[in-house]
């Protein structure tokens, strides 16, 4: 039976927690709005863009969703601002404040 | 019923793992408990067990395996002994914390140093804080019951947590005696399918396993562990209560031996609580109102009902074959002091270190402990209340 | 703890003196006894001395400590005599089997005083006639059970025949060789 993750926030009892700290199910990461960690934010400069699709696969996130063979506008949900792509992109079609 | 047989406890805990017949036995040698993998190996060879044996090079990574194969949702199981045991520290504690059934065929000896080969109950007095549930035994058909129980215990949905089955290293584990097996069958009827809830190898429903617990977690995480010990004595006693049916030999927390009148108790685990039945016996034969309480159960320690046990008596000897460097004595001196305090007990308490590193212990030696029991009653004083037994002044 | 038997076993690392307290713990447990056999162990050394033991009973066997006070003992290797304190705690009304090639008289001067009974046997003869090689732990096994009186010879005979076809199962052919050794063992002991 899949953890219910909505009950494990910090206020959670001990009583709340699964036996072992286990969690079953899959992708529940996905339920953590770790977005909200960055203090900076990429900026997708989609007319810059060439879809080289360099930046995709750098992302620790995965926060650079492709569809149809073209990438799309950032998971903000889960970016940590962590500017890899920026360097990754050939182009500059990604900025970040303080990243160059 | 029973088959009458003579095996050693090694054997005798071989045996019981071929009729439980186990998914996964990841094994590294060390005496005293080598014989076990090496026994199980032929069985596994003679394709008498389905079982994936695995040799692996170190006991850190044969209880790590034991540990994999519990979360992938296997039966597994591992035996060591001693400095095996010491190698498997960080994975005792995980294996407890993520809350995994398996079991560890343990054939007590000594920690070095000095090196020895000998038992005494130094290595698993040392994981008895690492949330595994203990359980000792007297001789070679308590082992091989032990065994058969085990799974049980450690696998029932209140307790969920590793089992360390022990049992004395040579005294028992080579020693040939008399004993009574249960048929394969019936083993294979009374511990029954492995079914967990949540495994790694479910794909419909994957699930992580030791995840990171920050500070805000890891406290509840600790306390929620904790609440999985507290079933552990209902369930051993009702596993016990099953095997009963089975086998027709009862068990319990411990074994009360001529307590019901006792003045004089003897507190002890293994094999030399037999020798202390013996003392007994030809004590109560000169009318001395002699008793032992020989524990069964260690971890978690059923400290309520042992002061119970232990209302009656005028004073006691707690026997411990660990030393524990407190300069008051050994591990389970302290635990059963701490249950008489909490008792409010008036007994008079003394805690022995004694059979250090295969020290023997002798019916006389138990007698003298008794001798001293009955003198300090006299008294009204236990005076120094950490001694040796038997040690050359 | 009626009709306890307690036999201590003296030899050296490699002669077998384990085996043996293993098979006569097999034996007896045969014939319906309660028994222990276990030997006393150390690091494993070829030729270092060492013990082992055997308790047979009527009763159910608690005990767990060595043996101090035997009836029987054992010596699988005449040089233990000297090395050895022997006849420690051994029982006046027991007995001593030593396995030599000397006459009895030779030996006892060298039993501290023991007041008991002593046997002897050859157990190289015995071994080397059977079985072409020397095993001295089958004939002192025979031995020791006429000795200490475990069991009739017939009952033992059958059953150590059973117990080498299980122990020998994959060399047959050592089975007849044990036990004419055995058979010898029971004539010429004395």
């Amino acid at each position: 039976m899949a953890t219910d993750i909505t009950k494990l926030g910090v206020k959670a009892t001990w009583r709340d927690l699964t036996e072992g700290m286990v969690i079953a199910g899959a992708g529940t990461s996905k339920d953590f709005n770790t977005g909200e960690w960055s203090t900076d934010k990429p900026v997708f400069i989609e007319e810059k863009c060439k879809q080289c699709l360099l930046c995709t696969p750098v992302c620790p996130d995965s926060c650079i969703p492709v569809k149809d063979g073209k990438r799309g506008e950032f998971d903000y949900e889960h970016c940590k601002g962590c500017g890899i792509c920026v360097k990754a992109c050939p182009f500059n079609a990604i900025t970040m404040e303080g990243v160059e | 019923m029973g088959k009458r047989d003579r095996l050693s406890g090694n054997e005798a805990i071989a045996i019981a793992l071929r009729q439980i017949n186990p998914d996964v036995f990841p094994a590294f040698p060390i005496t005293p408990s080598t014989e076990i993998p090496q026994y199980f190996a032929s069985f596994v060879a003679n394709g008498q067990v389905d079982t994936e044996f695995i040799p692996v090079e170190s006991e850190h990574s044969s209880m790590s395996a034991a540990i994999g194969a519990s979360a992938a949702g296997a039966r597994s199981l591992t035996a060591t002994s001693s400095c095996g045991l010491a190698y498997m520290w960080e994975e005792l504690y995980i294996a407890a914390s993520n809350r995994l059934p398996l079991a560890l065929a343990l054939v007590n000896r000594a920690l070095s140093g000095p090196i020895n080969i000998n038992c005494d109950h130094s290595d698993s007095m040392g994981a008895r804080d690492a949330g595994w549930i203990q359980i000792y035994a007297e001789n070679n058909q308590e082992a091989y019951d032990n065994m058969v129980q085990a799974f049980r215990i450690s696998e029932h949905k209140d307790v969920r947590l590793p089992i360390m089955i022990c049992q004395d290293g040579f005294i028992t584990s080579h020693a040939v005696e008399n004993m009574e097996l249960l048929e394969d069958e019936q083993v294979k009827e009374f511990v029954g399918e492995y079914e967990p809830e949540n495994y790694l190898l479910n794909p419909d429903c994957p699930m992580a396993v030791g995840p990171y617990s920050i500070t805000d977690y890891y406290m509840e995480a600790k306390r929620n562990q904790a609440e999985g010990m507290k079933h552990v004595e209902e369930v051993v006693l009702k596993v016990a209560r099953e095997f009963a049916e089975i086998s027709g030999r009862e068990y319990g927390l411990f074994e009360a031996y001529c307590m019901e009148d006792a003045e004089y108790a003897v507190v002890m685990l293994g094999s030399a609580a037999g020798t202390t039945k013996d003392a007994i016996d030809a004590l109560r034969a000169q009318g001395e109102k002699a008793g032992l309480l020989k524990l069964r159960l260690y971890r978690p320690f059923p400290a309520e009902a042992i002061a119970e046990a232990l209302s009656g008596v005028k004073a006691v000897a707690v026997m411990d074959r660990a030393e524990g460097y407190t300069n008051h004595g050994g591990p389970l001196g302290a635990d059963v002091m701490s249950a008489l305090y909490r008792a409010r007990s008036k007994a008079l308490a003394v805690n022995y270190i004694y059979g250090l590193g295969g020290r023997d212990v002798r019916v006389e030696d138990m007698e003298g402990v008794f001798a001293v029991l009955k003198q300090i009653a006299r008294d009204g004083d236990a005076g120094e209340t950490y001694r040796y037994l038997g040690i050359r002044e | 703890m009626s009709n306890l038997t307690e036999i201590r076993w003296h030899g050296r690392g490699g002669q077998g003196a384990k085996t043996a307290a293993l098979l006569l713990a097999d034996v007896a447990f045969q014939t319906g006894k309660y028994v222990q056999g276990f030997p006393e162990y150390g690091p494993e050394r070829m030729g270092a001395p060492i013990t082992a033991y055997n308790r047979i009973s009527d009763t159910q066997i608690r005990v767990h400590s060595n043996i101090y006070d035997p009836q029987y003992v054992v010596v699988v290797d005449e040089s233990l005599l000297e090395a050895v304190d022997v006849t420690s705690g051994l029982k006046k009304d027991g007995a001593i089997l030593i396995n030599t090639s000397r006459p009895k008289e030779e030996i006892i001067p060298h039993l501290k005083g023991y007041e008991g009974k002593v046997y002897t046997i050859d157990a190289h003869k015995v071994s080397m006639a059977a079985m072409g090689k020397y095993f001295p732990n089958t004939p002192l096994l025979a031995a020791i059970v006429k000795v200490a009186e475990v069991m009739d010879e017939d009952t033992f005979l059958r059953e150590m025949r059973a117990s080498f076809s299980h122990k020998f199962a994959s060399k047959p052919e050592v089975i007849d060789g044990n036990m004419e050794a055995l058979k010898m063992a029971l004539e010429e002991v004395r």
